[in-house]
């Protein structure tokens, strides 16, 4: 894996009017960066837009690549983007297991889904609750599950909004670890963005911060 | 790795399907109203009418009684609408005052679920003087013998039909308030008033109708449009000489003498001019309501008011809808009802070869019955998904008046139109079809369903469908197997809607239908002036539908705030 | 309107005489080549579906027609047949002149005649039904003419009808034998009586009934209302009504919609009287627990309306062999049999009884009466229908004073 994530001056624009200044930006195969900004200034917007997620009005502006070809007007499922939210979005009516299944690419084969299931599973050190609904787990079991979830689908770039902000606080350092595990695991581009600077340090991310739209543009 | 590039001006997944639901709901609306505008100025080449003229419009200034009928249509219409807005505000703000009341808004779903036909039989057989209310005070109250003689149902001066429309639509409007409510932050608007001395009554009335009202314009008219011809009824709850112009229309449509048929569609104009008339006049005098409501309520410093206050407003509100349940929770029995003299409160006997005798006959009825409202819900809400998944792809913000086009086929009076459809549909030759009807309650159906879901559609956290289609998985696919189970509440609230709409519609199945297609809101209508039992077995049958259609959403529901 | 020609009542016997030797001439190969044509059509029967009984009835037609000759056999439930007189007219008016959406329909009055006179109906058929050999074309001439129109064969006899008033004997003992007796018992107990508002079918026939008893020469109603003086033939009647009228249920500001709703009045005692077209009807619902079991029946003296309900075949039916076997059936002695128990329907038969087998007629001999129907005898004289083109000017007539 090779795979390099860049941003060519990518900003958020509202009606025309950027929310912040736009980045330029490389995340390297095996690199994490954090994109630190205060609450209400765009950073969920920035990676909702990275992986083609963002509704108009709100606009992504800029040039997004990924392994050399850009992203623009590829839909989310072409992106090859893994994406962790605040909330771990385990779909609640299906299984543990189901959810798993859902992540891996359709062309393998039943053996082959079964196994990679089940070494999602181990590695989440969660074995024992596939047939488990996702309302069952601790938000600790449900933050892994939704990492090994997204790695499933074999992301060639990880992307992550704020995924230990709703987790307790002792929790926090042990998920970060895995989190950090499984990037390096994986050598693939990792881009974070968060407003506590514990999760850069603990993560060893490189720090980006947003800045204020200089005055006059737009 | 070969990505293919999509322009941004490539098509958006499920871009065809909104001007495709838009077509299903305009074209017949459209179509109709050209269908009745062109043979009213004399112009129906099918019948050798070729000339245009007014003679139609002459003609229909000398049916007799026609000044009765338009003043009886515009009382009937703007009263009804006004009474039942006047009394769902007051009911609201009641149980906003008056926090234990809260439960009597679980009356609004049965009766929002009860066919007009249902609640006009049920109100008809509760209060006409043979009826379960006299009887129960008779002869030990009243000393009554023989049915007292007032005129109930089917006064001349349309208050019984008044009546049962208010007792009908106000739930509907509640619902519409409540819903409104909850996207305005209503409570802390409420306490903001409240610590301004305000009492609660009038802290609702400035603080949160004001930024409801502009959502609830819609649903007014459609309750003022339905008004205007609530030719089921009127059937049952007259006035008959003469009836409402409605009535009118759709006799005057259904002549033997085609020559009567222009006249009809002049008179079919006539009442959408009436209608447009309403509407602008009930606009007009929107502002200089509130202006007066506004000086009238800020007037004094919060007096105090008495709990008594709200409560008798409270009790006024609810006295309509739950005489309108009390009359049809009364069917059931008169179904059964073997001989059952006045003043007896309990019948002679119980006997059930009625349901047997009827029940054979009406087989096929509640087949065709349950044939339209499965298909015609679940094609009407598949659509309303179709369209609300394809504005979450859409790139640019879809413009709020363009949704308000889905709301044509409610705030045009049925009556207007409907003849048109079905001079189309007999062009076609596909009158009298099955098929013909359901594609005309589409029409009816589409625009509830959007009502129930579009909320939850909307409101759905778009991170879910982000997070689907980044594991790889297609739109239609996200759609199917991760939105659609996580909206499963929504989905079949909207589905009961739709199925208590598709049963209840008469007017458009009739025309549709040319008679021809009998449902049970057909067989109600024709059933419900000859005996008791028969209307009693009929009207049970067709409220029960939509009952066990809500009570599943309901068992739905709960299932899927347990997976929570 | 129709403005088909007048009827002379010598017509009669020329008629019955011409329909004898029509139906001599029947040539039985033909009437097989029906049948077998008629197998596996399919017959919308367009009939009034306002009575449970009546519903019952053709549904067990429907059953023995698909096990007898195959042919399948749908009741469309119409509010009024002028609802599919509508439909056959519009679809003459749109060039469907096949394929038409009704196949048999159950009519008679002003709607055959409308039909006739537009040339909209199949045939002349019912002379050629095997089994109208047996219809009392001399005991009931009403069989061949319809409210004075000839049928000429294009349309078939069904059943019989009178005009009957229901009282309840508790509040009336001795009912009125005069329409005169009836105004005097309406002014001496007002708000029991009213009659359903026109134009449905029994309202419109009540009011041709008081036109009959009040207008000074009957026979000018035997000819089209365009021959004579509209306004004085019609005067006794409006004066009959203006001067009951207040006393009726309601005082006549509002009228119950038919004929069932006013059986339901009379069963909730706010009327004491209430009318009918079918003598056996009163029996009918008593069995079926609808009227308390003291209604009675009775006529005036001078006798009431009378006259005989068809079946005819619209132009553009695409199933007229089964139509006509369906037609046919009806006439069939069973048929008739069972439609005028008064247990299933109370309908009276339009065969002569004489004409039938010992067997056949026991099945009719054997039928109870009914607690409430009057025997044929005491019916009273059985009084001829107006030209049908009277219905339309004392319909508007009685909207306009109404209404108006």
């Amino acid at each position: 894996m090779n795979a390099v994530l860049t941003l060519e001056e990518v900003g958020v624009s509202l009606v025309g009017r950027d929310l912040f200044r736009p980045l330029d930006l490389t995340v390297a195969a095996g690199e994490t960066v954090a994109v630190m900004g205060a609450s209400g200034q765009g950073k969920s917007s920035l990676l909702l837009g990275i992986c083609g997620g963002l509704r108009p009005p709100l606009r992504l502006t800029g040039e997004v690549t990924l392994d050399g070809h850009s992203l623009a007007g590829l839909p989310p499922e072409r992106r090859r983007l893994g994406v962790l939210f605040q909330d771990p979005m385990l779909f609640p009516h299906l299984t543990v297991r189901e959810n798993l299944a859902f992540a891996v690419p359709r062309h393998r084969s039943r053996e082959q889904r079964a196994r990679a299931i089940d070494d999602a599973l181990g590695r989440a050190e969660l074995l024992a609750f596939g047939e488990r609904r996702p309302a069952t787990l601790s938000g600790g079991q449900a933050a892994r599950i939704a990492l090994v979830r997204a790695m499933l689908a074999e992301p060639a770039a990880l992307l992550l909004d704020e995924p230990f902000a709703k987790l307790d606080v002792p929790l926090r350092t042990r998920i970060r670890a895995f989190v950090r595990s499984v990037v390096a695991d994986a050598g693939i581009p990792c881009l974070l963005v968060t407003h506590d600077i514990a999760d850069a340090e603990e993560l060893g991310a490189r720090v980006v911060a947003l800045e204020a739209p200089s005055a006059g543009e737009g | 790795m070969t990505a293919i590039r999509l322009p941004e001006s490539g098509r958006a997944p499920f871009a065809l399907w909104p001007p495709l639901t838009l077509a299903v709901l305009v074209t017949p609306v459209v179509g109709g109203l050209l269908g009745t505008l062109l043979p009213a100025f004399g112009y129906l080449p099918a019948l050798g009418l070729d000339r245009v003229s007014l003679a139609a419009f002459g003609e229909l200034w000398l049916v007799p009684g026609l000044g009765t009928s338009i003043a009886l249509a515009l009382w009937v219409a703007l009263g009804s609408t006004l009474l039942a807005f006047v009394l769902a505000l007051a009911f609201v703000a009641g149980t906003m005052a008056l926090p234990r009341s809260a439960w009597t808004r679980r009356l609004v779903t049965p009766l929002l679920a009860a066919p007009h036909v249902g609640v006009a039989v049920g109100l008809a057989f509760l209060l006409a003087p043979s009826g379960l209310l006299v009887r129960a005070a008779s002869p030990w109250l009243t000393g009554w013998q023989v049915p007292p003689a007032w005129l109930f149902p089917g006064d001349p001066w349309g208050l019984a039909l008044v009546f049962a429309l208010v007792a009908k639509e106000t739930p509907f409007l509640v619902l519409m308030i409540l819903a409104g409510q909850t996207g305005i932050d209503a409570d802390r608007r409420l306490i903001a008033a409240r610590s301004l001395g305000h009492g609660p009554l009038v802290a609702w009335i400035v603080a949160v109708l004001p930024t409801l009202y502009p959502g609830l314009r819609l649903p007014l008219f459609a309750v003022l449009a339905y008004g205007f011809a609530p030719v089921d009824m009127a059937a049952i709850l007259g006035p008959t000489v003469p009836p409402i112009l409605g009535v009118r229309v759709v006799e005057l449509l259904g002549d033997a003498q085609l020559a009567r048929w222009p006249v009809g569609a002049a008179a079919a104009l006539l009442l959408l001019a009436l209608a447009c008339l309403a509407m602008g006049f009930w606009r007009l005098l929107e502002r200089p309501t509130a202006a007066l409501g506004r000086r009238w309520l800020t007037g004094g410093p919060g007096r105090p008011m008495p709990a008594l206050i709200p409560r008798s407003i409270l009790t006024v509100a609810v006295l309509p809808s739950a005489l309108a349940l009390l009359g049809l929770a009364t069917l059931p029995l008169w179904s059964v009802a073997g001989r059952w003299r006045f003043p007896g409160l309990w019948p002679d006997g119980l006997r059930f070869d009625g349901w047997s005798a009827l029940g054979v006959d009406l087989a096929s009825s509640v087949v065709v019955t349950l044939t339209l409202a499965v298909v015609v819900a679940g094609v009407a809400v598949a659509l309303v998904v179709l369209c609300l998944e394809a504005e979450t792809h859409r790139r640019r913000a879809v413009p709020p008046r363009a949704v308000l086009w889905l709301f044509l086929p409610l705030v045009v009076p049925q009556a207007a139109f409907l003849f048109g459809v079905q001079v189309l549909l007999a062009g076609l030759r596909v009158d009298g079809t099955v098929l013909a009807v359901a594609v005309v309650q589409l029409a009816f159906v589409v625009p509830y369903a959007f009502l129930t879901l579009a909320g939850p559609f909307r409101a759905l956290d778009p991170r879910w469908a982000l997070a689907a289609r980044s594991l790889g998985r297609r739109p239609g696919e996200v759609l199917w197997r991760i939105k659609l189970p996580l909206l499963a509440a929504p989905l079949a609230t909207a589905l009961a809607v739709s199925v208590a709409v598709s049963v209840a519609l008469y007017l458009p199945t009739m025309f549709a239908g040319s008679g021809r297609v009998r449902t049970l809101a057909v067989e109600a209508v024709a059933l419900a002036g000859a005996d008791r039992r028969s209307a009693g077995i009929v009207v049970t049958v067709l409220a029960l539908i939509p009952l066990v259609a809500f009570a599943a959403a309901a068992v739905v529901r709960r299932r899927t705030e347990r997976r929570r | 309107m129709s403005r088909s020609t007048a009827l002379v009542l010598a017509l009669f016997t020329c008629l019955t005489l011409s329909t004898a030797s029509a139906v001599a001439s029947t040539p039985r190969s033909s009437w097989q080549a029906i049948l077998s044509e008629a197998q596996g059509q399919n017959v919308a029967f367009n009939a009034w579906g306002g009575s449970p009984a009546i519903n019952a009835f053709i549904g067990w037609v429907a059953d023995e027609v698909d096990r007898r000759f195959g042919i399948s056999l749908e009741h469309v439930k119409l509010a009024d047949a002028s609802d599919a007189v509508a439909r056959i007219v519009a679809e003459r008016a749109a060039g469907r002149t096949d394929d038409g959406s009704v196949d048999l329909l159950w009519l008679n009055g002003e709607n055959f005649a409308t039909l006739r006179h537009q040339d909209l109906l199949h045939g002349p058929f019912a002379f050629d039904l095997p089994n109208f050999a047996l219809v009392d074309t001399v005991g009931k001439p009403t069989t061949l003419v319809d409210f004075t129109v000839p049928t000429e064969g294009y349309e078939s006899p069904w059943g019989m009808a009178q005009l009957v008033l229901l009282h309840d004997t508790r509040a009336v003992p001795v009912p009125p034998r005069s329409l005169a007796e009836l105004g005097a018992w309406i002014e001496a107990n007002p708000g029991r009586f009213t009659y359903p508002a026109p134009p449905d079918f029994i309202g419109t026939t009540w009011l041709k009934q008081v036109l009959l008893d009040s207008v000074v020469d009957p026979a000018v109603l035997q000819r089209p209302a365009d021959t004579a003086d509209v306004a004085a033939v019609t005067a006794p009647l409006w004066a009959w009504l203006d001067r009951v009228t207040p006393h009726l249920w309601r005082r006549g500001r509002s009228y119950p919609s038919d004929g069932q709703a006013l059986h339901q009045l009379l069963d909730d005692g706010e009327l004491a009287i209430s009318m009918s077209f079918n003598p056996g009807e009163a029996s009918q619902l008593i069995a079926a627990g609808r009227l308390p079991e003291t209604v009675r029946t009775a006529t005036f003296d001078d006798g009431t309306l009378a006259n005989t309900h068809f079946v005819a075949i619209p132009f553009n039916s695409d199933a007229t062999a089964a139509a006509k076997v369906v037609a046919d059936f009806l006439l069939s002695p069973e048929a008739q049999a069972r439609k005028q128990d008064p247990r299933i329907w109370g309908d009276p038969t339009v065969l002569d009884l004489d004409a039938l087998t010992p067997v056949q007629r026991a099945a009719f001999t054997a039928l109870p009466l009914g607690v409430a129907t009057l025997p044929p005898d005491r019916l009273g004289p059985a009084r001829p229908e107006p030209h049908p083109s009277w219905v339309e000017i004392i319909e508007r007539a009685w909207q306009e004073r109404v209404q108006g």
